[in-house]
C-alpha cells in the first residue's frame, strides 16, 4: 500500500521535473517577448535527438550530451534571429503562427536528417534500479532530479546576480524602460530563446535514457509543459517548477488508481478547473486590464 | 495582448476610400464571384478524387470562417475549435448507428447538443484573456478527442467507426457528384450569413469588442453576452459541418477532433487574414492543395509546410488577402480589393 504510493510519487516527480524544464522554458520566453512559443517541445527533442545520434556515432556520453545541449541553444538562438524577430510587430495569432511553422520547420528537418526510428541514449549511470523503502527507482530518474533541482538553483543565481539576467528580467517588466536603461533588448531576446531552448534540451537529455526520443516527441512534452506554466502562472518561475511537479504527481497518481486511458486527459481537465477557478494560475500575479 | 491598434487602421481607411464600389455592392460583386467558381469548377474537375480535394477545402472553407467569426471579428482565440466538428460528427455517427435515428433529426440534435456544451464552457472560459483563454480551449478539445477515442464501446475507440450514408425523404445522396453541390452550396450559405451578420449591429458591436472591450462596454454593449453567442453560434456551424461531412466519407476517427486538426484551422484563418472571409476560403484553398502537393516527400513536406507559414507571418503579417488588398489599394489600384470585409 504504502510502497505502491511511494513508487507512484517518485515516477511522478520524475516525470514532473521533466515537465517542470519544459514550463520553465515556456515561461522564460513568454516573460522576455510575450511569445507562446509552440516550438517548445521541438527544442526538448533536437537536444535529446542531437545527443543521441552523437552517443550513437561513437562519441563518448558526457560530451554527446553537452554537445547536444548546445545544438539545441543555437537551433533557439537562430529560431529568434530568423522567425520571431523580423515578426516583432505582427499580432499574437501571427507569432503563434511562426512558432507552430517553426515547430514544423524542425521536426520535418530532424526527420529528414535523423529518420524516423526512435533513439535513446545510454543511462548515465547503469539500469539497475535502487530500492527505497520497499519501491524502486532508476538511477537515471536521480539524475533528471539532480538535472532539475541544478537549473533551477542556475536559474535563480543568474536572475538574481548576474547583470544580463537582472536585464532579461527589466525587459520582461517593461521592455521600452529596459531599454531606455541602457539594456540591449534584441540580445535579451535572443539569449531568452537560447537559454530556453537549453533548460528544455538539458530535459530531453536527461530523459532520453528513460522514455525514448524520435522526431515526433516533442509536441506532447511541449503542450504538457504549457499546461505546467499556465497551471503555476504564465511567466512566474517558481509557478513553473510548482506547476511541472504538481502535474507530474497527478498524472502518475492517475495512471496509478484511477484509469490509464484517461491519464493524458488528467493535465487538461486539471488546467481547465484552475483556469475557472483562479483565472491567473495558482501562483500567477493577479492581471491589470490596460485600457 | 489580444487587441492591437495596427488592426483597426486598414479596415477604417478602406472604407473611406472605396467611392467606386460601396461596400454593399462589394459584397455583392465577391459573392457573385464564389457562386460563379463553385458553379463552374465542376467542369474543370476530371474525375472523383478531385471532386473529393474540392469537398475537402470546402470543408475546410466552412470550418474556417466559423473559426474567424470568433477570432477575427471578436479577438478571442480557440485551439481547440476541432473538438466541436468531432462532436457534431460522433453526435451524428452514435445517433444514427446505435439508435437507428434518421441523419436529418441526428444532425439537428447533435448540434443542439453542442451549443449546449459549447454554451455552458463558454460562460466559464471567456472570462479569460489571451493566452490563458487559448490554453483552456486547447483544452477543450483534447478533452474531447480523448473521450471519443477512449469510450470504444460507443466509438470504436482510437480505429473509428463507420458512419451510414446522408438520406432525407427516402432518397440518398451518393458520390462525390452530389456531396460537390451540398457542400458547395453551404460554403455560399455560410459566406452570407457570415457577411450578414458582420453588418449587423450586432456585428458591429463585436467588432467593438475586438478594438476594445472596456470601450465597448462603456458604449452600453454587453460584452459576456455578444462573446457567448458568437462562440455558441460558432461551435454550432463546426457541428453541423461535422455531421455532413462524417456522412460523406462514411468513417471517422477521433483524429478528426484531435489537436492537429484545430492547428489547422487556426491556420486556415490567421494565414488567409483575421476577419476576412475571403481569406479564410483561401488559406482552406491553400491548406486543402498543399498537402496533396507536398505528398510523398516525406520530412521535406513538413519543413516546407513550416516554411511556407513562418515566411507568410512574416512578410504578410495580417494574412495574405488583407494584406495584399491594402497593398493593391496603396499602390493606386482603387476599388474591389474588396476581400478584407
Amino acid at each position: 500500500m504504502l510502497p505502491e504510493l511511494l513508487q507512484f510519487i517518485l515516477s511522478g516527480m520524475t516525470l514532473g521535473a521533466m515537465y517542470m524544464l519544459s514550463a520553465l522554458g515556456f515561461s522564460m520566453i513568454y516573460n522576455a517577448s510575450g511569445v507562446i512559443n509552440f516550438a517548445q517541445g521541438e527544442f526538448i527533442m533536437v537536444g535529446g535527438m542531437a545527443a543521441s545520434f552523437l552517443s550513437a556515432a561513437g562519441v563518448p556520453l558526457p560530451l554527446a550530451c553537452v554537445a547536444g545541449v548546445m545544438i539545441a541553444g543555437l537551433v533557439g538562438g537562430l529560431v529568434e534571429r530568423m522567425a520571431v524577430a523580423p515578426a516583432r510587430d505582427a499580432e499574437v495569432a501571427s507569432i503563434i503562427i511562426i512558432t507552430i511553422g517553426v515547430s514544423m520547420i524542425l521536426r520535418g528537418l530532424t526527420e529528414i536528417l535523423l529518420g524516423k526510428r526512435p533513439h535513446a541514449l545510454p543511462h548515465f549511470s547503469g539500469e539497475a534500479p535502487l530500492a527505497l523503502l520497499g519501491a524502486t527507482i532508476l538511477p537515471q530518474s536521480l539524475w533528471v532530479l539532480a538535472a532539475g533541482a541544478l537549473i533551477v538553483l542556475g536559474l535563480s543565481l543568474f536572475f538574481g546576480r548576474t547583470r544580463i539576467g537582472k536585464g532579461v528580467l527589466a525587459t520582461s517588466y517593461d521592455r521600452l524602460a529596459a531599454q531606455l536603461v541602457g539594456v540591449d533588448v534584441r540580445r535579451v531576446l535572443t539569449l531568452s530563446f537560447a537559454l530556453s531552448a537549453v533548460i528544455g534540451a538539458v530535459g530531453g537529455v536527461v530523459i532520453a535514457p528513460i522514455s525514448t526520443v524520435a522526431y515526433d516527441t516533442g509536441m506532447m512534452l511541449g503542450l504538457k509543459g504549457f499546461v505546467a506554466a499556465t497551471l503555476g502562472g504564465l511567466g512566474s518561475g517558481p509557478g513553473a517548477v510548482f506547476g511541472g511537479l504538481f502535474l507530474g504527481l497527478i498524472e502518475a497518481l492517475t495512471a496509478g488508481y484511477v484509469s490509464s486511458a484517461y491519464k493524458d486527459a488528467v493535465p487538461f481537465v486539471l488546467v481547465f478547473i484552475v483556469l475557472v477557478l483562479r483565472p491567473q494560475g495558482l501562483l500567477g500575479a493577479k492581471p491589470t486590464d490596460r485600457i | 495582448m489580444t487587441h492591437h491598434p495596427d488592426q483597426s487602421l486598414p479596415r477604417s481607411r478602406q472604407s473611406i476610400s472605396g467611392p467606386i464600389l460601396g461596400p454593399g455592392s462589394r459584397r455583392v460583386v465577391g459573392l457573385a464571384a464564389l457562386a460563379a467558381v463553385v458553379a463552374l469548377l465542376p467542369l474543370l474537375l476530371p474525375n472523383a478524387f478531385y471532386f473529393d480535394v474540392a469537398i475537402r477545402i470546402a470543408i475546410l472553407a466552412v470550418n474556417g470562417i466559423a473559426l474567424n467569426l470568433l477570432m477575427g471579428y471578436t479577438g478571442q482565440i480557440s485551439l481547440g475549435h476541432a473538438g466541436f466538428f468531432g462532436l457534431g460528427a460522433y453526435g451524428s455517427a452514435v445517433l444514427t448507428t446505435h439508435f437507428g435515428w434518421a441523419p436529418l433529426p441526428a444532425l439537428l440534435a447533435a448540434a443542439g447538443l453542442t451549443a449546449v456544451i459549447a454554451w455552458g464552457v463558454a460562460r466559464v472560459i471567456l472570462r479569460l484573456r489571451g493566452h490563458y483563454l487559448a490554453m483552456a480551449t486547447l483544452g477543450l478539445g483534447i478533452i474531447i478527442s480523448i473521450v471519443l477515442g477512449n469510450e470504444a464501446a460507443w466509438t470504436g475507440g482510437p480505429d473509428g467507426m463507420p458512419v451510414d450514408g446522408f438520406s432525407l425523404f427516402g432518397l440518398t445522396l451518393s458520390g462525390e457528384r452530389q456531396w460537390y453541390w451540398v457542400f458547395g452550396g453551404l460554403l455560399i450559405a455560410t459566406v452570407i450569413l457570415a457577411q450578414n451578420l458582420i453588418d449587423s449591429p450586432a456585428g458591429r458591436a463585436l467588432q467593438a469588442l475586438h478594438g476594445s472591450e472596456t470601450a465597448a462596454s462603456v458604449a452600453g454593449i454587453d460584452v459576456g453576452r455578444r462573446k457567448i453567442a458568437v462562440f455558441v453560434l460558432s461551435a454550432t456551424v463546426s457541428a453541423m459541418l461535422g455531421s455532413l461531412s462524417a456522412h460523406y466519407s462514411g468513417y471517422i476517427n477521433p483524429g478528426i477532433a484531435g489537436f492537429l486538426q484545430s492547428v489547422e484551422l487556426v491556420i486556415i484563418v490567421v494565414l488567409g487574414g483575421m476577419a476576412s472571409i475571403y481569406g479564410s476560403i483561401f488559406g482552406a484553398v491553400v491548406m486543402g492543395l498543399l498537402p496533396q502537393i507536398l505528398a510523398g516527400y516525406e520530412g521535406w513536406d513538413s519543413v516546407l509546410f513550416g516554411v511556407i507559414l513562418v515566411v507568410t507571418m512574416i512578410f504578410l503579417p495580417r494574412g495574405v488577402v488583407p494584406s495584399l488588398a491594402t497593398r493593391l489599394r496603396s499602390a493606386g489600384v482603387t476599388g474591389k480589393g474588396g476581400a478584407a470585409c
